[in-house]
């Protein structure tokens, strides 16, 4: 008996094309925008719909206006060459003394290239600017090599630019050349063969078991003494180069280096203290957590006051720690702390089954933190690393308030230049350097991004 | 078992436990705070014995076997593993860990790690074999567990059998003298169970000794030689399979089994 209900299809379905509202400009237009008020099927979804519509032509009225002005300023109304080299006059009112009008604003582009050289360089002395060039093109190419996924080698490009290339550029940067004593050298070179042969003759039992602990230490101590050591070697040589004083160093070229000097050394300074705020050692423990609180605890201003004013109080006289080298260290270490407190996070994300199966296979502390914990730590917590890196790179524009003169300082005192003073200067100045540090920022935002989706990728 | 009698023998004979012995527990006692976890254990494990540890949930069944190679530190007594007592020397935990294979409920594999890659980092960074030679051995670890097709693929994109499959090849790869399992397919879907089983009774055949806490009662009366009821933090009752199922002696593994095998 067949029952009324029995279905059998005879031709299948075939694959049709989805609904407009799904593919394309118009699915895109529709799910972003448009499905979002369109619904006045009940009294609450139409209220939703009427304030979406009037929240967008509000944004619509708001950003475009903005935007308006904002081309306006830079383009339409911008005064773009000064062929009669008038300087200040070309940007200026009939009030002020110039041809525009009264209501004139706009910006003064002519301003920025006449300072082009000192916005780049700061007071670098022309005849010098080769060697802040090669700084900048190894910077560009080196990094440039690093972040082109073909490259061969970019390990070792990587591990370069993270090595000679800072040594490069700082003798090519100051000249080198440096009045170091010798006794210094002499004292750096005793103490060097000192702890190596303590650590050399530890690590083989001779002075007993407690000894041979601290091995690693006197090893470790014993490297950072070789570095020193020849750090001072490399610096007191005469390369025949022309000494350039660090209070030359200025614009772009300065925010670079200080930002990128930041950047490199507090991450492994924070994955350190990291390490050390989670250690079962409790002195490691106290002292890497009072560091951190410690920083984390006063504002940038003051460190960097107290790097450049309170700093050489203490310092025995005649003993002279360069004023720029004590702000980068001050940013260092404030940063160092950020990135520690990062970094912990990523660590306390780590599930513990992960340190145990580490250890139940037999690795060491520093190997499981090395191939297991800190790589999955790391990548959790990239966007919030990334996070610090902006916030150090912006931050760098506190140390023109302690007379350094980075990108912020260098515009505030370009536009101060009487030749060039008119209303508009400090508005274009602005808008430059905002430009300048929106691409660094937002390069390195999507460069994360980018990171993290293809690790992401190849872990799933 | 349908084998032949002479696999039988063979397997006998490889199945056989010597007098040497590889673990050897006495009096120890753990706490956790206040709490006293572990009561006076006395163990001894000869190489080639196979224990199942049993008992209800809490019973201190995991912190005993985490005990052997000191994912917990004991407080009282004596634990010798292969000879070496177990205290606060570094060198000799590393030691013993690596001839201390581990297996967990939750497999915890390495997520940023390919399965080779999972097998051959201990081998190439504590034993210190050239890559080629420990791509060789995690190679001939994964065709044992038989999953050598999947040994380029990230742990997240394998079953879960699959992936305790892995676990067991990376312990293995250190070629440990001595396995544990703690309840290794208790996070299993039940059609996951048996290729992991099976894996455990290859390993057995072969002769590896091995200190098994699970709940999986037909494993236990297949490969065991003792089985071990813990309840309390203590050691209850210890006895052959057969006897341990057919004619338990204390009230309390008899409650025991009648809750697991009545349902
Ligand atoms: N790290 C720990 N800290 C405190 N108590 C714990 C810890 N680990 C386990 N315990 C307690 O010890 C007891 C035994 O745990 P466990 O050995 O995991 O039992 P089992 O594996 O038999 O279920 C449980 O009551 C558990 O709550
Ligand atoms: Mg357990």
């Amino acid at each position: 008996m067949e029952t009324k209900y029995s279905f059998v299809r005879k031709d299948l379905v075939s694959e049709q094309p989805p609904p407009l509202t799904q593919v394309g400009i118009t699915g895109w237009l529709w799910r972003n925008l448009f499905s979002s008020m369109s619904n006045f099927t009940t009294v609450t979804s139409s209220v939703q719909s009427i304030l979406m519509i009037i929240l967008t032509i509000w944004l619509l009225y708001f950003c475009g206006g903005q935007l308006i002005s904002i081309i306006d300023f830079a383009i339409i109304s911008a005064v773009w060459s000064d062929p009669d080299g008038l300087k200040r006059e070309v940007c200026a009112t009939v009030k002020q003394g110039g041809d525009l009008p009264a209501d004139w604003y706009g910006a003064c582009w002519p301003f920025i290239f006449a300072k082009k050289k000192f916005l780049i360089y700061g007071r670098i002395p022309n005849e010098e600017l080769w060697r802040a060039n090669l700084v900048y093109a190894g910077l560009f190419v080196g990094m440039g090599y690093i972040i082109w996924e073909k490259g061969q080698g970019r390990k070792w490009v990587g591990l370069g630019m993270l090595t000679l290339f800072p040594v490069i550029s700082l003798i090519l940067l100051t000249g080198a050349n440096f009045d170091i004593s010798f006794n210094l050298i002499l004292w750096t070179g005793i103490l060097l063969i000192v702890s190596y042969l303590v650590g050399y003759f530890s690590s083989r039992n001779y002075f007993g078991e407690i000894f041979e602990q601290f091995s690693i230490l006197f090893n470790f101590l014993a490297l950072i003494l070789f570095l020193f050591l020849a750090l001072l070697i490399l610096f007191s040589i005469d390369y025949g180069l022309a000494p350039i004083d660090t209070l030359d160093w200025g614009g772009l070229l300065l925010t670079l280096l200080i930002a990128i000097t930041g950047i490199v050394a507090s991450l492994p300074i924070g994955i350190v203290l990291a390490l050390g705020r989670r250690s079962n050692m409790p002195i490691a423990r106290v002292l890497c957590t009072m560091f951190i609180e410690f920083w984390r605890g006063i504002p940038l201003i003051t460190v960097l006051f107290a790097a450049s004013v309170l700093i050489p109080l203490f310092l025995p006289s005649g003993a002279n720690v360069d004023k720029l080298l004590r702000a980068v260290i001050g940013i260092i270490l404030f940063s160092s702390a950020y990135m520690a407190e990062v970094v912990r996070g990523g660590l306390q994300a780590i599930p513990r089954g992960q340190y145990e199966s580490a250890s139940a296979v037999g690795l060491s502390y520093s190997q499981s933190m090395r191939f297991i914990i800190l790589p999955q730590a790391l990548t959790h917590v990239l966007p919030g690393i990334v996070n610090t890196f902006i916030g150090l790179f912006k931050d760098t524009t506190l140390v023109s308030i302690i007379g350094i003169f980075e990108v912020m300082g260098i515009f505030r005192a370009a536009s101060q230049d009487a030749n060039w003073g008119s209303h508009v200067q400090h508005a274009t100045s602005y808008l430059v350097a905002a430009t300048a540090f929106f691409i660094f920022c937002f390069g390195m935002s999507r460069y994360s991004i980018y990171i993290e989706n293809k690790l992401s990728r190849d872990n799933k | 078992m349908s084998a032949s009698p002479a696999k039988n023998t063979k397997t006998q004979s490889k199945m056989m436990v010597t007098d040497e012995v590889v673990i050897e527990i006495s009096n120890m006692n753990k706490w956790f705070g206040h709490f006293h976890v572990l009561r006076d254990i006395d163990l001894i494990v000869n190489k080639g014995e196979r224990i199942v540890i049993c008992g209800p949930s809490g019973s201190g069944k995991s912190t005993l076997i985490r005990c052997i190679n000191r994912l917990e530190e004991h407080q009282k007594g004596i634990i010798k593993v292969d000879g070496v007592e177990l205290n606060d020397d570094v060198k000799k935990i590393d030691k013993i860990r690596s001839e201390v294979g581990m297996v967990f409920q939750s497999f915890n594999l390495f997520p940023h790690l390919t399965a080779l890659e999972n097998c051959t980092l201990a081998p190439v960074w504590v034993r210190k074999l050239p890559k080629k030679d420990a791509d060789e051995i995690a190679m001939k670890y994964l065709e044992i567990v038989k999953i050598p097709e999947q040994a380029l693929k990230y742990p997240g994109q394998l079953s879960g059998g699959q992936q305790q499959r892995v676990a067991i090849a990376r312990a293995l790869c250190m070629e440990p003298k001595i396995m544990l399992f703690d309840e290794p397919t208790s996070a299993l879907d039940p059609e996951m169970i048996k290729e992991v089983l099976d894996t455990m009774i290859e390993l057995a055949e072969d002769g590896m000794t091995m200190i098994v806490v699970t709940h999986e009662m037909g494993f236990a009366s297949k490969v065991a030689n003792r089985v071990i009821f813990m309840d309390e933090g203590q050691i209850i009752e210890q006895n052959s399979p057969k006897e341990f199922f057919n004619n338990p002696k204390s009230d309390r593994t008899k409650l025991f089994l009648s809750q697991i095998i009545d349902h």
